[in-house]
């Protein structure tokens, strides 16, 4: 995709400019061309780091962490706008702003910690008071600067929307600083941030300082918030922290591969993103970002290999075919014994190519004919029954498949009674969904566990209809 | 206003009246989300309906008030039902499904804007942060007087929520507390859920049109949350939550003029700083609230470790001078230094608590040295006898080993009761002495010695 996106950005950009003048080519080509890359470059270090720390939150269960501390650094960069010339400083220098945006970013972090940690109100509400509470306090503050002598502050508003097409070299090493220390100090923490993330009271039991590691990891997320706020803007940064972790989640179960798969595809949206925004400048770069990583997560959501729609659907599909195949035999093998008088003697010449009624089968049980008629036919397909109309056969493999399930089924059953302390009457119902995950090895562990109440090979009766006395003898 | 010095009630009243009116509406609908703990739910929706409004705007081609309110409700109740959607299929939290939507739809908005920039302005600046201070230029005739529109509009809003809480109170409290056994009783709690959201959604709307988002966003949280500190009962929960927003509304207007004069400027942004006042009452409350503040939890816990003290220094005392019965040449004075070193405790803390026991007359100094009085060897005597029935029942019938259940009963012995004490005597069948062959002292009613009607008799609870 990258290499389409390139392409088509080499196309257009030279065919759309060059059959406009020639000269304003070259210049603006070259000069495109390098902010272009600078673009690319910042966003994409960008998407990576933020893709791998919101990885962590995510699971910590604070995906909106960023959108907190972000909305956090805004009266920072108002006061240090308005402190600034006191100090001597230029109002508007990076490192001034910087600095005021991380000191109340800390500020606002610490203040969700004291929320969660000492009251009885939960995260959200901490996020959401830390967030409303200090961007109010911005709100304040910048409408101070407004009224500034010295200098506008026009341009701080820069830091609520971004200014992603105009980022300039030093923001990207900014960027690249604040990436590369995150992402060392995630590195080396991992293990202890793993177990934080998975299960924090066995870290606290275990002796991890969970109050610190909390609070690196937010440390982490401020650092990146406040570099990446300053290049790219609010929405696109906790996009950023959020959209790729989440769309990662849909593949993996294990913590090191959803990290590197966020990472990848926060990295990727951020290059195909400014791409495609440096192709058609009347498209925002930030927003194009974000809607890429949508994109991503649209599609992971959908075809995910551990959670994605799709593949959930599959699984619920088999569970049904498998289960309604289990019901079609059984039902017929029960209907057969209620038919004969002694199935279990000589079951095979007893009822192979015995005849059954189809609605006395659907009747059995709670399904629909539609249901019921596809599984049948599928079973036919494979050899395992004869049908004419409205009847239904056993064929001989057909007849041993359905009694060995109806004996897997009754052993089942027979153990939740005698083993599991189960009231008889419920059992059937509890049986119909476990026989399902029941495997070969555990019934081989069942029927030497009820092999003093059943002969071996021989059907079992319904526990429905055994009465006291022989419960009392298997006892 | 440039000369805001002299109140104007034609100007502030209406904008305060504006800034009540939404701080009331957020709050009625925030108790419901902190309680269902969605409280970035209002941000969330706040960016989110920005593709509704430009849809508005393209469909419609003018700023008209009605067609972009339709469309940002439609795009708010959309984001609550995608967030459910997503979080129902990718076992993600809320927030994370709430950040996933918020920012897709928000970046669809702005290239939505930013296309439409060709025909007329709007700017996402302008949609999302409207200003309070504009309230009373914009107004419209009702019954003959001239009321801006934002109160007729904040107005009508305030009433349907305020309709939505009492008539499906019933419904609304259950399923906030327990949506599955609202389930079970037949409530169709999603129902009540995206009813819910969409009141959300529309009161966001309505007031960031009007009032500018943030005051939305921290009115739905932040009075809700200052309330669930003061009270546990909801009627009075919703009732503090909308009285502290109506108060941080009237505190903010006055600040947002006042404040900024203090320091040479002008006046600040109105809504801001009502966010900002509702942020200072949370601050308060969660400090000084009566029942759940910072102040009386601190309290609670170092009135508790200063009795537990209290009792430890009784208990002391008394094992001390029952030693010394059986080995008179023991001789130790026991000084403050000495108790405070020996109960690893504060010099202030061993003060206070030997200055309270002497004025209550249960201790006496003799020299350096503290004796126990009459009636602090009884209290003294009940606490060990607690703790040595204690270490009895560990050993007796918890079947602890007899070296490991001293830590135990120094804890249990200050919960531990008359009645507790005899239960526990006639559990271990009256023994006379603990585990360790200490004697167990008898409860003070059954000393001959003891004054009849003794104050201290059972009871005795840390």
């Amino acid at each position: 995709m990258t290499i389409i996106g390139n392409a088509l950005n080499a196309i257009t950009a030279r065919g759309l400019v060059a059959s406009i003048d020639y000269s304003e080519w070259t210049r603006v080509l070259l000069l495109e061309d390098y902010n272009t890359r600078l673009v690319v470059f910042a966003t994409t270090l960008l998407g990576l780091s933020a893709g791998v720390i919101g990885s962590f939150t995510l699971l910590r269960k604070r995906a909106l962490l960023g959108d907190a501390l972000s909305h956090a650094t805004l009266p920072g960069i108002g006061l240090a706008f308005l402190m600034a010339p006191t100090f001597g400083f230029e109002g508007k220098s990076l490192p001034v702003l910087l600095s005021g945006a991380a000191i109340s970013g800390s500020v606002g972090m610490l203040a969700i910690l004291v929320i969660r940690n000492l009251t009885k109100l939960k995260e959200d509400a901490a996020l959401g008071i830390v967030l409303s509470v200090f961007f109010g306090g911005g709100l304040v503050l910048l409408g101070l600067a407004q009224q500034m002598p010295e200098g506008h502050a026009a341009g701080l508003e820069s830091f609520i929307y971004g200014k992603t097409a105009s980022i300039v070299a030093q923001d990207a090493r900014w960027i690249f600083g604040a990436g590369t220390i995150s992402l060392a100090v995630l590195v080396l923490l991992y293990k202890e941030l793993k177990l934080l993330c998975f299960d924090d009271g066995f870290a606290s039991s275990l002796g991890y300082p969970t109050v610190w590691l909390d609070f690196v990891l937010m440390a982490v997320v401020v650092l990146v918030t406040i570099v990446g706020l300053q290049a790219v803007g609010l929405v696109l940064m906790i996009a950023l922290l959020v959209i790729p972790a989440a769309s990662a989640r849909f593949w993996t179960r294990s913590l090191y591969q959803m990290t590197m798969l966020a990472g990848s595809i926060g990295a990727i949206s951020g290059m195909l993103g400014s791409m495609i925004s440096g192709l058609a400048p009347r498209l925002p770069s930030g927003a194009m970002i974000v809607l890429t990583s949508a994109v991503f997560f649209l599609s992971s959501m959908l075809f995910g290999r551990q959670r994605g729609v799709v593949i959930q659907a599959i699984r619920r599909w088999t569970t049904r075919r498998r289960i309604d195949r289990r019901h079609v035999l059984r039902g017929i093998y029960e209907l057969l014994e209620t038919q004969t008088t002694r199935p279990e003697v000589s079951p095979v010449e007893a009822t192979a190519g015995n005849w059954v009624g189809l609605n006395a089968l659907q009747e059995s049980r709670t399904w629909s004919n539609r249901r019921m008629l596809a599984e049948v036919n599928r079973l036919r397909e494979q050899g395992l029954l004869r049908t004419r109309d409205h009847e239904a056969a056993l064929t001989a493999t057909g007849l041993l498949e359905a009694r060995r399930l109806t004996r897997e089924h009754r052993l089942w059953e027979l153990y939740l009674i005698t083993h599991a302390d189960v009231a008889a009457e419920r059992v059937d119902r509890d049986a119909e969904r476990i026989e399902d995950c029941l495997e070969p090895v555990m019934i081989e562990e069942l029927e030497s566990l009820l092999e003093k109440a059943v002969a071996v090979g021989r059907v079992p009766i319904s526990p429905h209809e055994i009465d006291m006395s022989t419960r009392l003898a298997e006892g | 206003m440039d000369d805001a010095s002299n109140w104007m009630w034609a100007l502030d009243g209406w904008i305060l009246a504006a800034g009540i009116l939404c701080a009331v509406a957020s709050s009625l609908l925030g108790n419901f989300l902190v309680l269902r703990r969605m409280s970035m739910l209002g941000d969330a929706v706040s960016h989110a309906v920005l593709p509704g409004l430009a849809a508005a705007f393209l469909i419609t081609g003018s700023r008209q008030s009605f067609p972009m309110f339709l469309g940002a409700a439609v795009v708010g109740v959309l984001t609550a039902m995608l967030t459910q959607w997503i979080r129902n299929f990718g076992k993600v939290d809320e927030g994370a499904s709430m950040g996933v939507v918020f920012t897709t739809l928000f970046s669809l908005g702005l290239v939505m804007i930013v296309q439409a920039a060709d025909t007329v302005d709007l700017d996402p600046g302008c949609v999302l942060y409207g200003a309070i201070e504009f309230t009373p230029l914009d107004t419209v005739v009702v019954f003959g007087w001239d009321v801006p529109r934002v109160i007729v509009t904040l107005s009508i809003v305030t009433l349907v929520n305020l309709l939505f809480v009492v008539v499906g109170y019933k419904e609304l409290k259950l399923t906030s507390f327990d949506p599955a056994l609202a389930d079970t009783m037949g409530l169709r709690s999603a129902w009540v859920h995206y009813t819910l959201m969409t009141l959300v959604a529309i009161t966001a709307v309505a007031s960031f049109e009007s009032v500018g988002n943030i005051l939305v966003v921290a009115m739905m949280v932040v009075p809700a949350a200052a309330a669930s500190l003061l009270t546990n009962r909801l009627p009075w929960l919703i009732f503090s939550s909308a009285v502290i927003g109506a108060l941080s509304a009237i505190l903010g207007h006055l600040s947002a003029i006042h404040v900024p004069r203090m320091f040479g400027y002008a006046s600040t942004s109105t809504a801001g700083m009502m966010a900002l006042m509702a942020g200072l009452l949370f601050l308060l409350v969660m400090i000084l609230s009566p029942s759940n503040g910072l102040l009386i939890n601190f309290a609670r816990r170092q009135h508790l470790a200063f009795s537990i003290l209290g009792d430890d220094v009784l208990a002391f005392i008394y094992r001390h001078e029952e030693k010394k019965i059986d080995w008179p040449r023991t001789e130790q004075t026991l000084t403050r230094q000495w108790l405070q070193k020996q109960l690893l405790s504060s010099p202030i803390a061993m003060s206070l608590i030997l200055f309270w026991y002497r004025a209550s007359g249960q201790l006496d100094r003799h020299g350096e040295s503290y004796v126990l009085t009459e009636t602090g060897r009884e209290a003294a005597a009940l606490l060990v006898r607690s703790h040595r029935l204690w270490e009895q029942y560990l050993v007796d019938q918890a079947g602890m080993a007899s070296d490991r259940i001293h830590g135990q009963a120094e804890r249990l012995e200050h919960f531990t009761d008359r009645s507790f004490r005899d239960k526990l005597e006639r559990e271990t069948e009256f023994p006379v002495s603990d585990p360790h062959g200490s004697p167990i002292p008898a409860e003070i009613s059954a000393k001959k010695s003891s004054p009849p009607g003794e104050p201290s008799n059972g009871n005795f609870m840390s």
